[in-house]
């Protein structure tokens, strides 16, 4: 029976060409366009460290003076100099790490080739096992290395590539900023998105090329690259090289492995605070916040407005697509009433008129479908080809290719049945008489 | 025209006739918003900087090791440039309009306010205005001797021995007013955190370097610091529009023939910083006249699809109606009325919904009120569109010969 029904429906399509291509290629392209967005909507707001993420905390906690407090108002996004040291020194995570940006100028050790600068982390050695990054060669530096400033530097597939062609050169050197580090370790390629643990130096796309202890990189006056944010005496910010003592402009990361230690940790945050303002460091009551990696994302809104507003209109569009695919189906099939009629009349149960109908329909949305898998595809191309930061991220992954079969099948079956059922009411003793 | 017939009709196509509605509401509704938000963007990109665009061009240069004093290399990467032939002037900032990389600081009216009262962009810098070219409407710029390397101010005021500096400033009008709407700026004090700095001078306009918010845009301030040599400072050179490419290149030459070591980050004409910070902007204007256009094809193929039909199906009544004396021209006003009662309708109810949008997108996004004269904008391109896709078949109906009544089907 299906094989008779697929036949009707393709001659029955065949007869109104222009129409039959009109309905495909409306459902083609909004379902390629919101395959297009969604995915792009899907890959920014995805997790940066799969199965890592849910133990990887970011402390808060407030060290500003009183001037413009508000009540309820959020700690800074970042943390001094001396919280920071203070907070990885007293070790109360399963791991830590204390971190900024850097911009520095490299140079392969034979000086042969011109310097050229680079993303840098200046962070501390759990960085690497604490994150997960993933090590060609060697392996990062301990906390030993840290604290005796150890010029050791760890750098990424691309930079090793540029500099040694790939090969393992750990124990070899090179020099930032002319001073001679020793590579300890050599990154797979490694670039979690969005760059979660500092997103000041752009949220998508970014990766560092040279990892150097932070307090190496401090000693040395390595130039650092973010943001700062001040108070009181450090208002304006503006200072040489680091910002000063009242100002913000590290990250701290910290792994915390059960629910029970996240508690903790959180009221060892508190017991700081109190500790501090005791001291007369800080000025205002413990306020502190300890998000996880995917909260804190959330919470810094990371996906860009334009990326929703985008995905926002391209099912609008899809909708007024199904609209006219569904009133065109219709009309089609209402205009082809007194054939139903004939068959009702003949013995036709409505059911099989309707399974007729809908394979009619339904091969309008499986072609529609597959076409907006094809136009999905180019779409994402197009994405790619774009100047924005996340343009290289937009690729299509197994969920998002089930999700556009799901939203095929949907619109496909949408689309179909409501003119098919619609089709069937017709009786059959008015559709027999001429009109 | 009578109305009656047509109403009739739609009555036994009812289903059909509420999708084609439906369709013409949303497409309404969504062209209505999308309009005004490419309206929103374009505007965002036409932002005056206050400066003289095409006869700037910017470079920033980083060092490969520490320089042992960053401010006399500032100086003498300055002379360096000004050799160059073609520079008219040259200048060191800190942060250039547009330049998305910023410095700013939190602005109050008395050093005890607890809420600082704005927001604005901090430029350093010797001879700024001139070399950007800014206007000045009142007062005076910085005079060279007021600015002061930064290493003198910062430690002047960590100390807390304010008698060396100058504590002056120029502020843009914008600031002015929003500081003391409708009074005098010059010669009043405003605080950066406990700071006190005395408006000298103000300028008709200067943006900030993050100028996302049209609103806060315009709120800069030029304070007298010089910032020495760094990656992050820029040198702003100011030449002849038709030259400035030329310009350029020689000034970077000249930088590298200085000091060979040294690695030049950025080399830009001013249209480029304009082109790169927009860049956004403009691609998402460009794909919100995409969707615009898709959507009125879309729409438009659909009328065109389904009066098709219904002229079809009606051949018979067509042809009777014919053979009773009705004309072609009647026939083809039945068809384009109907259309235009669709139309309307739909575009009644797409006017609600593109209000409904607008206040959903308000309340998720910083988007202003859809003004009232984007409603008609969705109404007359629909009434167009419906009246032109219904055209082809109202005049396909139009030519069936009254005979066609003889006839069965």
């Amino acid at each position: 029976m299906f094989g008779y029904y697929l036949d009707l429906a393709l001659r029955s399509l065949r007869r109104n060409k222009a129409l039959t291509v009109l309905m495909v290629l409306a459902i083609a392209l909004g379902i390629g366009a919101s395959m297009t967005t969604l995915t792009v909507l899907h890959v920014l707001s995805g997790d940066p460290l799969p199965g890592r993420s849910d133990t990887l905390y970011y402390p808060q906690i407030d060290p500003r003076d009183d001037s413009g407090q508000m009540p309820g108002e959020e700690p800074p996004e970042q943390v001094t100099l001396i919280d920071g040291l203070n907070l990885l020194h007293a070790k109360r995570a399963d791991r830590q790490a204390l971190m900024t940006g850097g911009y520095v100028p490299v140079q392969s050790d034979s000086a042969v080739v011109d310097p050229f600068y680079v993303e840098a982390r200046f962070t501390t050695a759990d960085f690497f096992p604490m994150f997960g990054a993933p090590f060609r060669y060697g392996r990062g530096w301990n906390a030993f290395d840290d604290e005796t400033r150890a010029r050791d530097v760890v750098i990424n597939g691309e930079l090793n590539g540029r500099l040694f062609g790939g090969a393992d050169s750990v124990g070899r050197t090179l020099r930032i900023a002319d001073t001679r580090f020793r590579i300890v370790g050599v990154l797979d390629d490694w670039a979690p998105n969005p760059h979660f643990y500092d997103l000041n130096t752009g949220s998508f796309g970014r990766t560092e090329q040279v990892f150097v202890p932070l307090q190496t990189a401090m000693g040395l006056k390595l130039e650092r690259h973010g943001s700062n944010d001040c108070w009181g005496k450090g208002a304006g910010g503006v200072g040489r090289i680091y910002p000063g003592e009242s100002c913000v402009w590290l990250q701290f990361w910290v792994q915390l492995d059960s629910a029970a230690k996240v508690a903790a940790y959180e009221q060892f945050l508190v017991h700081y605070s109190q500790e501090q303002k005791a001291l007369g460091r800080f000025v205002r009551p413990p306020n502190v916040r300890l998000r996880n990696v995917m909260q804190w994302l959330a919470h810094e809104k990371v996906v860009p407005d334009d990326v929703r507003l985008q995905t926002g209109l391209a099912f609008g569009f899809l909708l007024v697509c199904l609209v006219n695919t569904i009133g065109l189906m219709l009309a089609k099939f209402m205009r082809r009433a007194a054939d139903l009629g004939v068959r009702r009349a003949l013995g036709a149960s409505k059911r099989s008129l309707f399974a007729q109908l809908l394979v009619e329909s339904g091969v309008v949305g499986i072609v529609g479908g597959v076409g907006g898998l094809l136009l999905a595809g180019l779409g994402l191309w197009a994405v790619r080809q774009r100047p924005s930061s996340y343009a290289a991220l937009a690729h299509l992954d197994g969920s998002m290719l089930l999700v556009t079969f799901a939203l095929a099948l949907g619109s496909t079956l949408v689309a179909g049945m409501l003119p098919a059922w619609r089709a069937c009411q017709v009786p059959p003793a008015l559709q027999l008489k001429s009109n | 025209m009578e109305l009656r017939p047509i109403l009739s009709t739609l009555r036994r196509h009812k289903t059909t006739a509420w999708l084609l509605i439906l369709e013409i509401a949303l497409t309404c509704a969504i062209v209505c918003n999308a309009v005004f938000m490419i309206n929103h963007r374009l505007q965002h990109m036409q932002m005056s900087t206050g400066i003289d665009e095409h006869a700037l061009v910017q470079i920033q240069v980083a060092e490969v090791a520490p320089l042992p004093d960053i401010y006399a290399r500032a100086r003498e990467d300055l002379a360096v440039i000004r050799q160059v032939p073609g520079v008219q002037a040259a200048t060191l900032v800190n942060q250039v309009p547009l330049g998305a990389s910023s410095s700013n600081a939190n602005i109050m009216l008395e050093p005890t306010q607890r809420q600082p009262t704005l927001n604005a962009g901090t430029y350093f810098g010797v001879d700024l205005g001139p070399t950007m070219g800014l206007r000045l409407l009142a007062g005076r710029y910085l005079r060279p001797e007021e600015v002061l390397d930064s290493d003198v101010v910062l430690k002047a005021l960590a100390d807390g021995d304010t008698k060396v500096i100058a504590p002056v400033t120029v502020i843009t009008q914008a600031m002015a007013q929003r500081l003391w709407p409708g009074g005098e700026a010059l010669g009043k004090m405003v605080y950066l955190g406990p700071i006190g700095v005395r408006v000298v001078g103000v300028i008709e306009q200067l943006a900030r370097a993050n100028a996302y918010d049209d609103a806060t845009a315009q709120y800069s301030m030029i304070l007298p610091m010089f910032m020495g040599a760094g990656k992050d400072q820029s040198y702003l050179i100011r030449t002849h529009p038709q030259d400035r490419h030329a310009v350029l290149k020689a000034a970077v030459a000249a930088l590298k023939k200085a000091d060979p070591r040294r690695v030049v980050t950025t080399q830009r004409t001013y249209d480029e910083v304009r082109e790169k910070f927009f860049e956004n902007d403009r691609s998402m204007a460009g794909i919100l006249v995409g969707a615009i256009a898709a959507l009125l094809i879309v729409t438009a193929l659909g009328i065109v699809g389904l009066a098709s039909f219904w002229v079809a199906q009606r051949r018979r009544t067509i042809g009777v109606r014919r053979a009773l004396g009705a004309t072609r021209r009647n026939i083809l006003v039945y068809f384009q009325t109907e259309n235009f009662l669709l139309a309307t309708i739909g575009i009644a109810l797409g006017m609600v919904l593109a209000y409904g949008i607008n206040l959903f997108l308000m309340m998720h996004y910083e988007l202003p009120r859809l003004p009232a004269v984007y409603f008609p904008v969705g109404a007359i391109a629909l009434w167009l569109i419906g009246q032109v896709a219904v055209l082809g078949p109202a005049l396909r109906a139009a030519a069936v010969p009254p005979v066609v009544a003889t006839r069965s089907v």
